[in-house]
């Protein structure tokens, strides 16, 4: 019985109070609007934005799969890309000092600079998969490769003593001591794909051209359709906490049994 | 060769080790391992204890001198437990004892009955399915000592491998090593700072100088003393460590008294 409720309290307090304190934030701000009689075109009420979101949704919906899609995609590609080039590296320095430099380059500029120039060389869903996988792509490099290089030094030379082949060491070892780390990369890369998605799509928006949830909130903008803004951004947030949930869930998934970051809520 | 003195298992003649920043851990270092012996290595941290075990193992090479082994089989055959347990994390008791194995390419099936019975032999017969973070420090040893010894290794080499475990776990584990050493009939070379640890497990024990590792006092104890309790309270055991302690300050630099 005690167990049962010791369970239970932490879930209440997870769960149910951040949507209680949700709950009236909605409240306060639909009460404001009535109460200060302000119009739709500066500040809808929570449900004007909902009945938006219901009556757009064909529209709308469509846009957020387009969106999740590509983000998805790219931050496949980008695990692909990042896993390879991550290994590649831990396998030689000469490797490292020579492909690290682009990867930091790519990094440090800014996509929404980027993305207008992609723009004029790809179609538009193309150019808005690949602003996607460049943010994506670094984080999960960077984090992989430290995981990979970050093996307990005892640990490796107990393989050498045994005579382990670089095959061996590197799935018996360096692969799974790195998922942790892989998996922290994975998370950032996971909302730094819905980012760039998004920063591409509005780029790709001011070009009058997209399908995507960013070209949709561009779109209402020129039209002063506010309550779609709002509509339209409460769906941007919907398909972020999608990504990060999916991944924490997977994360934990894989790592629960043994690595501490994932153990929190149990011990 | 002498008759009734056997040939060493391994000699290390003239050996020297210094390392990248100049630091010579070993300075014409020499050792001859009788087989079955149980021989510790007491001396100062940095004295070169751990850089010997290391080059015995060939974890690495020395800059100077050779290591000359009886016979290379042993060479190939050497296990080694750590100053920590140093277990693979994410896999189970038997997963972590049967590494060794599983990287010579047997497989899980041909290796359970030696994993089981080493198992058995560290006690930890009902942890099969334990993770290392399911266990206390000392069951971590012992899975590291069964790992070790789930090869057969003809030599032991261990480097302080009780150095964080609390007094009453390290006299047991102690107990229980001596008692896997005879049954496999293991040469084990031992590391520690702890002068009642060195008397009451070696049959051996080196003394080495705080600098280039050189041999302050090498004392025998007899092997057919019983390593008991008994002994623990001895005036004997109180000579050994009397002796060994002088050769440790020695070994700091003060003069031997």
């Amino acid at each position: 019985m005690s167990g049962a409720r010791a369970k239970k309290t932490p879930l209440l307090r997870d769960a149910i109070l951040p949507l209680v304190v949700l709950a009236c934030a909605l409240a306060a701000w639909e009460a404001a609007v009535y109460f200060w009689d302000i119009p739709s075109y500066v500040l809808p009420a929570p449900s004007l934005i909902a009945a938006t979101l219901v009556k757009d949704r064909a529209i709308l919906f469509a846009s957020l799969i387009v969106t999740l899609r590509t983000a998805l995609e790219a931050l496949a590609l980008a695990t692909i890309g990042g896993v390879a080039l991550a290994l590649l590296i831990s396998r030689s320095r000469l490797m490292e000092r020579a492909l690290m430099p682009f990867a930091i380059v790519l990094q440090v500029t800014p996509i929404i600079a980027i993305a207008p120039l992609l723009l004029v060389y790809l179609a538009p869903a193309e150019a808005v998969l690949v602003c996607a996988f460049l943010v994506a792509f670094f984080p999960i490099l960077a984090n992989t490769s430290l995981g990979l290089a970050s093996v307990d030094r005892s640990l490796v030379e107990l393989f050498d003593l045994y005579r382990a082949s670089p095959w061996q060491k590197l799935v018996l070892l360096r692969a799974p001591a790195a998922l942790p780390q892989f998996f922290a990369g994975l998370r950032i890369g996971g909302g730094l794909a819905l980012i760039g998605a998004i920063a591409a799509e509005l780029a790709a928006g001011a070009a009058g051209q997209g399908a995507g949830l960013a070209f949709r909130i561009s779109e209402a903008g020129y039209r002063l359709d506010i309550p779609r803004m709002f509509a339209a951004l409460a769906l941007v947030s919907l398909a972020g906490i999608v990504i990060y949930a999916g991944l924490t869930a997977l994360s934990r998934l894989a790592l629960v049994r043994w690595h501490e970051s994932a153990r929190g809520l149990e011990d | 060769m002498t008759v009734g003195v056997a040939e060493p298992l391994v000699s290390l003649r003239g050996i020297g080790k210094s390392f990248a920043n100049g630091v010579a851990a070993l300075e014409n270092f020499d050792l001859d391992l009788r087989d079955g012996e149980f021989l510790t290595l007491l001396g100062p941290s940095g004295c070169g204890k751990s850089t010997a075990l290391r080059l015995i193992a060939g974890l690495a090479t020395p800059s100077a001198g050779v290591i000359d082994w009886r016979d290379s089989a042993a060479a190939h055959n050497i296990g080694f437990v750590f100053q920590e347990a140093t277990l693979l994390p994410w896999a189970d008791v038997f997963a972590n004892v049967y590494l060794p194995l599983r990287l010579a390419g047997k497989t899980r099936e041909a290796a359970a009955p030696l994993v089981r019975e080493t198992l058995a032999l560290v006690g930890l017969a009902d942890y099969e399915t334990a993770l290392p973070r399911q266990l206390s420090g000392g069951m971590k040893m012992r899975v590291a000592i069964a790992r070790a010894l789930v090869t057969r290794p003809r030599l032991l080499l261990m480097d302080e491998p009780f150095a964080a475990l609390d007094e009453v776990t390290r006299f047991r584990l102690g107990d229980d090593l001596l008692a896997m050493k005879q049954r496999l009939d293991t040469t084990i070379v031992f590391v520690t700072h702890s002068i009642y640890e060195s008397v009451y497990l070696s049959t051996r024990i080196l003394a080495l100088s705080a600098r280039g590792g050189a041999t302050v006092d090498a004392i025998d104890i007899d092997a057919a003393i019983a390593r008991d309790e008994e002994f623990r309270t001895s005036s004997e055991f109180a000579q050994y460590c009397r002796r060994a302690s002088a050769a440790l300050r020695c070994a700091y630099g003060e003069e031997l008294r």
